[in-house]
């Protein structure tokens, strides 16, 4: 059983620089060939800064970082354990390369279901921009398998 | 071609995206790229380890696939709010199509917007993915308050 004492938890800040390359190497693992996401140029001409990263690409920072990785050792959920139940996004503007994003997470909740058999953590993060703006609002429910 | 407020009726349909069938290469190039290094998505011995018998997708693939569902109907920069509901594990093989509807038209801090219902299933029609998303259209006119 995973502690409840987690509840409130909050990880390091995870900085994550918004690099060209990865977000063209993202682009290319999700099959995503509009020039947006990989042509600067293109992505200048649509109004954004440079290549513009997926919506779900600053997922990536506390992978990264290993903050996600350091939050489940804590907790005590093995990796094979561990089901990703929901994930949802906020969106205030879209990110670009160039732009240095800081992530950070709290743990809000945890609970159980069908009787103590799955576990529930659900994690909250604010990602900034590197002008302390935000710029998206993440939320994580994770499910540990017993 | 600019998809705008008046033109969309609760009920449209997004042009629909059907991916190629999931393979390992494709898990590989996504550990890569999303930091989800995982070995339960891509090393057989370690999925065999945790009881599966296979390496299987990483959730936030299929999520990042039903985004490009709707990235490729709007600018990315109209997406307010996207979330998903990981509903079924999506094997190798499986041909994923991302679905989306609109169920609302609404006003969201003053912008004229519609809501999404998604929905994502495999050649089988398994359902994977089910979600929302909002995102902002331009209108004709400006919204009355």
């Amino acid at each position: 059983m995973i502690d409840r004492k987690w509840i409130g938890r909050t990880t390091k800040p995870s900085v994550l620089p918004i690099e060209r390359r990865r977000v063209q190497f993202f682009a290319k693992a999700i099959g995503e060939s509009a020039a947006i996401y990989l042509d600067p140029e293109a992505a200048r001409a649509a109004g954004y800064s440079d290549v513009v990263a997926p919506p779900t690409f600053i997922f990536a920072a506390e992978m990264d970082s290993g903050e996600t990785e350091a939050l489940l050792n804590e907790l005590g959920i093995p990796l094979s354990r561990l089901l990703h139940g929901e994930q949802a996004f906020r969106y205030h503007r879209p990110v670009c390369a160039g732009d240095v994003i800081t992530v950070q997470s709290t743990v809000d909740d945890i609970y159980e279901k069908k009787g103590g058999a799955l576990e529930f953590v659900v994690n909250t993060s604010r990602a900034n921009d590197q002008n302390g703006e935000l710029v998206a609002e993440l939320r994580s429910v994770l499910v540990c398998r017993h | 071609m600019t998809v705008m407020f008046e033109d969309i009726e609760v009920g449209y349909e997004l042009p629909p995206l059907t991916l190629p069938p999931v393979d390992r290469t494709t898990l590989a190039l996504f550990a890569g790229a999303s930091g989800d290094h995982n070995a339960i998505h891509i090393d057989l011995d370690a999925a065999r380890r945790a009881g599966l018998p296979d390496v299987f997708a990483h959730g936030m693939l299929g999520m990042a696939w039903a985004g490009r569902l709707l990235t490729s109907w709007v600018p990315q920069a109209q997406l307010r709010e996207f979330d998903a509901r990981f509903i079924g594990v999506t094997h190798l093989g499986n041909i994923i199509t991302c679905r989306g509807r609109v169920t609302e038209k609404l006003e969201l801090e003053g912008e004229c917007a519609v809501r999404i219902a998604l929905d994502s299933a495999n050649q089988y029609g398994e359902l994977k993915i089910s979600g929302n998303a909002i995102v902002a259209l331009p209108a004709n006119n400006t919204v009355e308050s």
